[in-house]
This record gives structure tokens, sequence and C-alpha cells, in this order.
């Protein structure tokens, strides 16, 4: 498959080593720096965004409100560390680190820009732009676990090792959905380079974007990411109602901030994600001229803002869906995850490689109208499906709803069968 | 199914939750974008009932003194026991208070003492803002309550519940 931008690509010449570290490095910093900023300043959108959905004004006060998460990191970092007595210190110590450093790793491989053909050469606009991003994403992803579970366990509290064990059982759950939904996104790739999988993107504009070839996968995909950054309907590990705080009701100050910092930073993390793997990433929709040569340093900055407005509203959506759904049942949770995301995830991945397969065969290779068009048509009648013959009580379990007329018949001609079973030999 | 827990009888085709989650998103969508209702309160105050109990004040004759006459009706109707007087009498015979203090802690503004006042002279007022450093700073001497210049609230008149 050669694409424009890729042809592009190979034009260019190579950076040399030299340039390669010091751009490197350069982006290292930047990157940094604008992500824990950004980060930063979501706490305070989180906190205006549920003012606002609640008639309130939110912060205001310190400079105009924009000084609150100033104020706030001040006031953490003025505060007093306390430690549980029984907590084994060494592990409650480091769980914070543990709970942000894979969200921050996560960012390394993920494109946030078009490629800038500098007078020293191309250079590719993400830290680390591994040929295998998104496998590395899913590893690294999978580990922040970590950091929630040994929090949870180190403080020796009841609440904390319940929140953490929660944690554990939900991205596990999770995670395997997540990693399904994503796999028809890498049938239409047919890569796993994230680079890759924005410039397929491209293609022939928003109709190629994975969210309108494979709706159902982003659903899926956006249930999980949920799950998977524990945030509500998925806050189970730090249930309030429930478990205090969950796995940092014994962390005060800074570290309590860590753990704050962390799940904007997963969301963060998340939000970029699906914009990079069913959104085009940093592409600029309805527009070709952004991915084709020559890849000027204004594309450069002008697909890196594209993509930082697909993160906010991403992040927008979650403090939106925040304030709307009230928190799942633990068993909701669960039978949610194994019974309904799993299969669904593993019927569409069939659904999909067979469409592709399909198509491949009627002579509409990717990359073409009619092979997205074709898609697209597939994917309407699948959220139709979704909407209006699967969402029948059969997606969430409410908190009663009436059995199945079949299913009461069959529990009761087995209870029947029981009482009325003849009695045996010995009994004689 | 624990008990006590309401059950609701819905036909299952009227269950979902997708379609009822895009209803719920539409619901929080436009709460975003509606007049907020928070009052900005050093800036912008709300208007007090013309009923309010608020911080005590002593009314005032013309010539500055208190139209407290020491008849001890007041702390004898205050259930808080938050009035301390101590009445004393001059050469003419008229009685004045010698101490008049209120501990606007204890008090639990019933506005008793203003509606048990016969010379309408101990009134609660319309007003609330009375932060002190100190407990102390609470416990309202007579020039205090003298100085304060709040209007004072209206009883209930049960003639005229409505107040018109």
């Amino acid at each position: 498959m050669t694409l424009p931008f890729f042809a592009a690509l190979q034009g260019a010449p190579p950076p040399s080593t030299m340039v390669f570290v010091i751009a490197t490095v350069v982006k290292m910093i930047v990157f940094f720096t604008i992500y824990m900023v950004g980060v930063a300043m979501l706490t305070l959108m989180e906190r205006k965004v549920s003012a606002w959905m609640q008639d309130r004004h939110g912060p205001n006060r310190v400079g105009n409100g924009w000084l609150q998460p100033a104020a706030d990191g001040l006031k953490n970092i003025m505060k007093e560390e306390t430690y549980p007595g029984a907590a084994y210190r060494p592990i409650f110590v480091i769980a914070p680190a543990l709970a942000f450093i894979p969200a921050m790793l996560a960012w390394a491989v993920i494109p946030f820009g078009a490629p800038w053909d500098s007078p020293w050469g191309t250079i590719e606009m993400a830290v680390a732009p591994l040929p295998i991003g998104f496998l590395f994403v899913l590893a690294i992803t999978s580990i922040g676990v970590y950091g929630i579970v040994l929090a949870g366990w180190s403080s020796n509290n009841k609440y904390s090792l319940l929140g953490g064990i929660r944690s554990s059982a939900q991205m596990v759950s999770y995670e395997i959905a997540m990693g399904m939904s994503t796999i028809p996104v890498l049938l239409l790739a047919g890569n796993v380079s994230l680079n890759q999988i924005v410039s397929q993107q491209a293609a022939v504009g928003p109709l190629s974007w994975n969210v309108i070839t494979a709706t159902i996968a982003w659903l899926i995909f956006l249930i999980a990411a949920f799950a998977e950054t524990n945030r509500l309907p998925f806050d189970l590990p730090e249930a309030e109602s429930e478990l205090i705080a969950g796995y940092h009701s014994e962390y005060s100050a800074m570290k309590f901030s860590m753990f704050f910092i962390a799940e904007y930073a997963n969301m963060v993390t998340a939000s970029a994600l699906m914009a990079t793997l069913f959104f085009g990433g940093w592409d600029i929709p309805f527009t070709a001229w952004d991915n084709a040569a020559p890849h000027t340093g204004l594309k450069t900055l002008l697909t890196g803002l594209f993509f930082f407005a697909k993160i906010l509203f991403f992040c927008f959506f979650y403090m939106w869906i925040r304030w709307t759904l009230p928190r799942f049942r633990y068993d909701q949770l669960m039978s949610l995850g194994w019974k309904l995301l799993l299969p669904t995830a593993l019927t569409y991945i069939v659904l999909i490689a067979s469409a592709i397969l399909g198509l491949q065969i009627a002579g509409f290779g990717p990359a073409t109208w009619q092979f997205s068009g074709a898609l697209a048509g597939l994917n309407v009648v699948c959220v139709l499906l979704l909407l209006f013959v699967l969402d029948r009580g059969r997606i969430v379990s409410p908190a009663y709803s009436r059995l199945d007329p079949r299913h009461l018949a069959r529990v009761r001609a087995r209870a029947a069968a029981r009482t009325t079973r003849p009695p045996t030999v010995e009994a004689r | 199914m624990a008990i006590g827990v309401k059950v609701m009888e819905r036909p299952l085709e009227d269950t979902s939750y997708l379609r009822a989650t895009l209803t719920g998103l539409s619901h929080t969508l436009k709460h975003l974008f509606q007049e907020k209702v928070t009052v900005q309160y050093p800036e912008e105050k709300w208007s007090l009932s013309p009923r309010w109990r608020g911080t005590h004040r002593m009314l005032t004759t013309e010539d500055g003194k208190a139209k407290c006459v020491a008849c001890g009706l007041c702390p004898s109707i205050c259930p808080a026991n938050c009035i301390k007087l101590v009445p004393g009498e001059d050469e003419q015979g008229n009685r004045y208070p010698l101490v008049f203090e209120i501990d606007e802690f204890r008090c639990i503004f019933c506005g008793y003492c203003q509606e048990v006042c016969p010379e309408e002279a101990i009134h609660v007022g319309r007003h609330y803002e009375n932060s002190e450093y100190s407990r102390e700073g609470f416990v309202y001497d007579l020039e205090r309550l003298m100085a304060q210049t709040h209007p004072v609230c209206e009883m209930w008149d049960p003639t005229d519940p409505k107040g018109e």
C-alpha cells in the first residue's frame, strides 16, 4: 500500500544521528511540558465542566479560575505527608509513581502531528516512532493497574484493598475487550504502526476514519477506555459511597496528587489513542493538503493543533459522561465486560474481516471510497441493530426486570422435575 | 435481590441503556449552557426577607439612650439563656440597664426577645455577616447593640399572615 504521505517520506533524507538525538530530546522536553500543563489544566476543566453541568460557575477566584490548578498544586505540596502506621512503606511510596508512569510512557509512541521536513532531515512528530507502536501501547497501559493494586494493598486498609481488588478485576476484564475492539482497526490498516494507522485513515477523507468504518469497535473501545481509566461510570476502585476513596484513602499531600495526575494522564492517553485509532489521528478532516508533501513546519503545527482539539473533545466527553451516568454495580460491570463486550467484539472482528475479504474479492481495495462507503453502510446497520435489538434490557442488567418468559418456563419446569422425581431404588 | 428494593415491572421492550444514555447526555449538555444559579456572594447578595431574624439591635430614643427599661422580660423568655441583664435605677426612679449583653453564639434567633419587649427596644435584625476572630467578640454589649444600623425584623402579624 503506497500512500502519498509515505511516498513523500521515502523521498526525504533521513536525519543524521546527531539531529535525531537532538530532535528527540527537544521533543521530549517540549512534549513533557505541554503534557503536564495540559493535565493540570484538565483538572480545572473538570471542575468547570462539572460546575456548568450543575448550573454553577465553578472555580473563578484564583486568577479568574485560571490559576486554580497552581493553587491546588501548591496546597498539595505544602500539606503534611502522612503514613499509616501499618502501611508497607516502600510500596506505599512507590505506588503513586507506578500509577502515573505508564500513562506517560504510552504517549511516547503516539504521533501528534504531521512529520516535518526540516532542513536537517525529516523529523517524525512522535517522541519514539516505533514500528510496533500499537503493541507498545497495549503493553504499557496494562501496567497501569499495578500502581492502583499496590497502593490498595500496601495501605493496609480494608477499603483500599477492596478498591485495589476491584481495580485489578476490572482492568483485566476490560483489557481483553479493549484489545479485541482494536483488531478491526488493525485489519483495516494492515499494520500495527500508529503512523500507518493514521495515514490509512487519511486516505479518502473522514469517510475512511475508523469511526465510520469500524463504529462498533469504537463504541467497545470507548467503553473499555472508560473502565481502564477508572472514570465514571466505572470508578468502582474509588467508589466514594462504598469504599470512601478506595485505593487512595490513605494517601495525602503530593502522593494523593500523583494519583489524581495519573487519572488525568490516563484520560489524556486514552483520548489520544481514541483520536489516533478511530478519528484519524492528526489528520485534518475534509482536506488532503495536510497529508501531502511538502511537509512544512506550518503543516506540522496545524495538524498538531487538530490532534489537540480531538483530544480535548474526548476529555470533555469523559466529563460529560461522568455527570450523566451513575456508577455501575459490580456484577453489572463484570457481566457487561465478559458477557456483552467480549462476544460483540469477537463477532465484529469476524464481520469486518469477512467484509474486507469480500470487498477485496469484489475488487475494491482499501483506500477507495467504495471500500469505506460499503463498510460505513454495514456499520449503520450494526448501530441500528445495537440500538434497537440488542439494547433491550440486555446491555446492563437493571435493578430488576421481568424474567424472559421462556427462561421463566424453563426454570419452572426444572423445579417441577426436581420435586416429582420418582423415588430411587434404595429408598424403595 | 436485596430486601426492600422497589421493583419496577417494566416490559423488556422498554428497557434500554444506550438510548437512555443518549437522552441523558442531551440533558446534561443542555444544562451546560443554561444560566447559572450561583450567587457570587461577596459581590452580590441575595435580598433578605423582611422577617429575617439575624444580629440583634437595640433601638434608641431621640436623645441617644437605649429604649430598654430593664424590665427583665427578655432574659426570662430567652430559651437559649443568652441575655445578661443587670438593671439599674436613676434619681428619677427610671430603670435602665447597667449591663445588657447578648451572646450571639448562644442565641438561637427565635425572636422571642423582640416579641416580648414592651418598649420595642431589643430587636433581631435583617443582618447575618457577623464573623469574629474570637469567641469573646460574639458577646455584644449594650454599646455595640446600640451601634448597629441594619434594618430590624418585622415580626409576623397574625391579622396579616402574608405580610401584605
